[in-house]
């Protein structure tokens, strides 16, 4: 059997969302966003949502984010997606609004938005790419950069003393009765990608069921800001990152409720 | 005729909002302007236009809300003071970068910093110049009655549209707190999804249908090329806008001598300044400007060929005099232009304003020649 012989519709077995754009990636080779673009663009598509999906683009890596996905998009400014958001599904309730984010935008610059919006319990879905490092502007330390893990601002490795600590900002968004669902997943490996879209799906059902705002974490690897290949990077994820951001769901439960599960 | 009430600038402010069609209010509580957001709230326009109003986090966020929900094609608003303008000044920019329509209301009180919370005019270079980063501008109405704070609301939505550009409302604490008559417009219907679609559909995120593009609201744009021709074309635009929205109003200016430049509150006090003047036997005319920009270049150039002077009174340091000074400039004019003003949330007197003239131009009274330096 020739290889012609085998590309036949009927051996189809995966195919690439209408949803994603032939643009080329800036991302770098290793790099999570690509995948949870991938899941995002497949979930609008499987679940009908085009035509009533806005998403907002965070500053950061994932700036160009609106390049990738064919449906409208908002850039917002550094740190004010969960705003941005906030107007564009207060004025259109009927619409699924999401904010796709990275940790220097959602927790450092933006923790205003992102704690108050989740408060409110705005009914949105919020995406929140972990990678512990500030990639688009060259690998600078990150609120959620691990304790010792070199950067271009922390040369010899984060000191807490001097930097602070970690922060587990989605251990907070759990705590805030506006939320409903709030999940920490990863993508490094094709079992933990179909959890991820699992937890994504439930999440975008949450928003169109107006259920208050859903949170996904996605803890996700940098190569070239941590300077390893990206083999190297899901193996120190596993390793580093997992064990102090673990995965799993924080909470599932109904909008008002008070208390997180976990 | 339209309803008449009694009513506070601020009330009014948020009264013209729900009455001109307006989809969304997101405000942050800061004196002197907090009885904007407190009368949307009593009003509860939900109800019956179904007009959304949001208490937000910060002005960060209320200005980040209100460009989310511009970016939606709808008729959003906020309002503030002048430490919550500066804090707004990043959002603004994109607003402006990105080009779309909105109303934001400037309440000033004086600065800097802290300041006070009684009423200024200090904040005519950031409303005017920009404010934050970036060449942009902002459509800038000043007005100088309560019934201006009223009909404004609505004309400043309309240019907002007209130039896909944001539009604010300066006014200050004075006219904020200070009642009067006004009569207000009759209830105007929000936009229907349709209509949105055939003034915004272009543009406007209101979820892709197949039918067309995706529409992206967005300031980016990494080819320094096709940056550089945006904003050509947002200086052809503001250039467009110079040309026909510039607004001013003229009181006894056909045989004035001497022309006192004021808006908002102390074109107010100038009024009756040329009132005094008058009765002195000085030829004093006042113009005062409307719109801040577009600047009423023109006519101040055409007064310049024939005035021996211009006073420009300001509650501020003097920012204003500085377009006065461009525009006699352009003319060729050797007319003088002088500054008198007060600060720090002091509202000047009429007497003052015509000692100030005397005083400034006291060689010119005297001498009855222009003075050469």
């Amino acid at each position: 059997m020739e290889l012609k012989d085998l590309i036949k519709p009927e051996n189809l077995v995966y195919e690439k969302s209408k949803l994603q754009e032939d643009e080329i990636m800036h991302y770098c080779p290793g790099c999570s966003h690509g995948v949870v673009h991938k899941i995002m663009a497949e979930l609008i598509e499987e679940m009908d949502i085009q035509n009533k999906t806005i998403g907002v683009a965070p500053v950061g890596c994932a700036v160009f984010a609106y390049k990738y996905i064919d449906i409208d998009w908002q850039e917002a400014a550094h740190g004010r997606a969960p705003a941005v958001a906030t107007g564009i599904a207060r004025l259109m309730p009927e619409r699924f609004v999401f904010t796709y984010q990275g940790d220097g935008d959602l927790a450092s610059i933006g923790t205003a938005e992102i704690m108050h919006a989740c408060n409110r319990g705005e009914n949105i879905l919020v995406i929140f790419i972990n990678n512990g490092i500030y990639g688009m502007t060259g690998g600078q330390m990150a609120p959620t950069t691990l304790e010792g893990m070199v950067t271009a601002t922390t040369p010899t490795g984060r000191n807490v003393e001097l930097n602070g600590f970690p922060l587990k900002i989605t251990d907070l968004i759990a705590q805030l009765p506006g939320t409903s669902y709030v999940t920490r997943q990863a993508v490094h490996t094709a079992a933990a990608v179909r959890k991820c879209k699992r937890s994504l799906k439930k999440a975008v059902q949450n928003v169109l069921d107006k259920k208050g705002t859903s949170f996904v974490e996605v803890v996700s690897t940098c190569s070239s800001g941590w300077k390893m290949t990206p083999v190297a990077s899901n193996k120190w994820m596993e390793d580093n990152m997992i064990p102090y951001y673990p995965l799993g769901d924080l909470k599932d439960s109904v909008k008002g409720e008070n208390v997180s599960e976990n | 005729m339209g309803e008449l009430r009694l009513m506070k600038g601020n009330e009014v402010l948020g009264e013209a909002a729900i009455r001109c069609g307006c989809d969304g209010y997101f405000g942050y509580p800061i004196t002197p302007q907090s009885e904007v957001m407190e009368t949307l709230m009593q009003r509860q326009p939900w109800n019956e236009t179904g007009m959304v109003v949001l208490q937000a986090e910060s002005e960060v966020a209320s200005i980040n809300m209100v460009y989310g929900a511009a970016g939606a094609g709808k008729k959003t608003m906020t309002s503030s003071s002048s430490p919550g303008i500066s804090l707004m000044a990043e959002g603004i920019s994109y607003i402006a970068g990105a080009e779309l329509p909105c109303l934001i209301i400037n309440v000033q009180r004086g600065g800097p910093g802290l300041g006070t919370i009684q009423p200024s005019q200090a904040d005519y270079f950031q409303a005017v110049k920009g404010g934050g980063h970036g060449d942009y501008k902002l459509i800038v109405l000043a007005p100088a009655s309560v019934q201006e704070m009223n009909d404004f609301v609505d004309l400043g939505f309309e240019l907002a549209f007209k130039y896909r550009n944001p539009a604010m409302i300066l006014t200050d604490g004075a006219l904020g707190q200070m009642m009067e008559k006004v009569e207000l417009a009759d209830q105007k219907p929000r936009w229907t999804d349709k209509e949105i679609h055939k003034i915004s559909g272009d543009w406007a995120t209101t979820g892709k249908p197949s039918s067309r593009k995706k529409n992206v609201i967005t300031s980016l744009e990494m080819d320094s090329d096709i940056m550089e021709a945006n904003n050509r074309r947002f200086q052809e635009k503001y250039k467009l806008i110079e040309k026909q929205e510039t607004r001013y109003e003229l009181i006894q200016c056909d045989d004035a001598e001497y022309i006192i430049v004021a808006f908002g509150t102390s074109s107010r006090v100038c009024q009756k300044s040329v009132e005094i003047a008058r009765a002195k036997g000085l030829k004093v005319g006042l113009l005062r400007p409307i719109t801040l920009f577009p600047f009423p270049n023109a006519i101040i150039k055409e007064l310049a060929r024939k005035t021996k002077g211009f006073l420009s009174v300001e509650m501020s340091a003097g920012q204003m005099i500085e377009d006065i000074k461009l525009a006699v400039y352009e003319a060729g004019s050797n007319a003088r232009v002088n500054y008198f003003g007060r600060m720090g949330g002091i509202i000047p007197t009429p007497g003052e304003v015509v000692d100030a003239l005397e005083d400034k131009f006291s060689w010119e009274l005297n001498y009855g020649v222009k003075r050469s330096y």
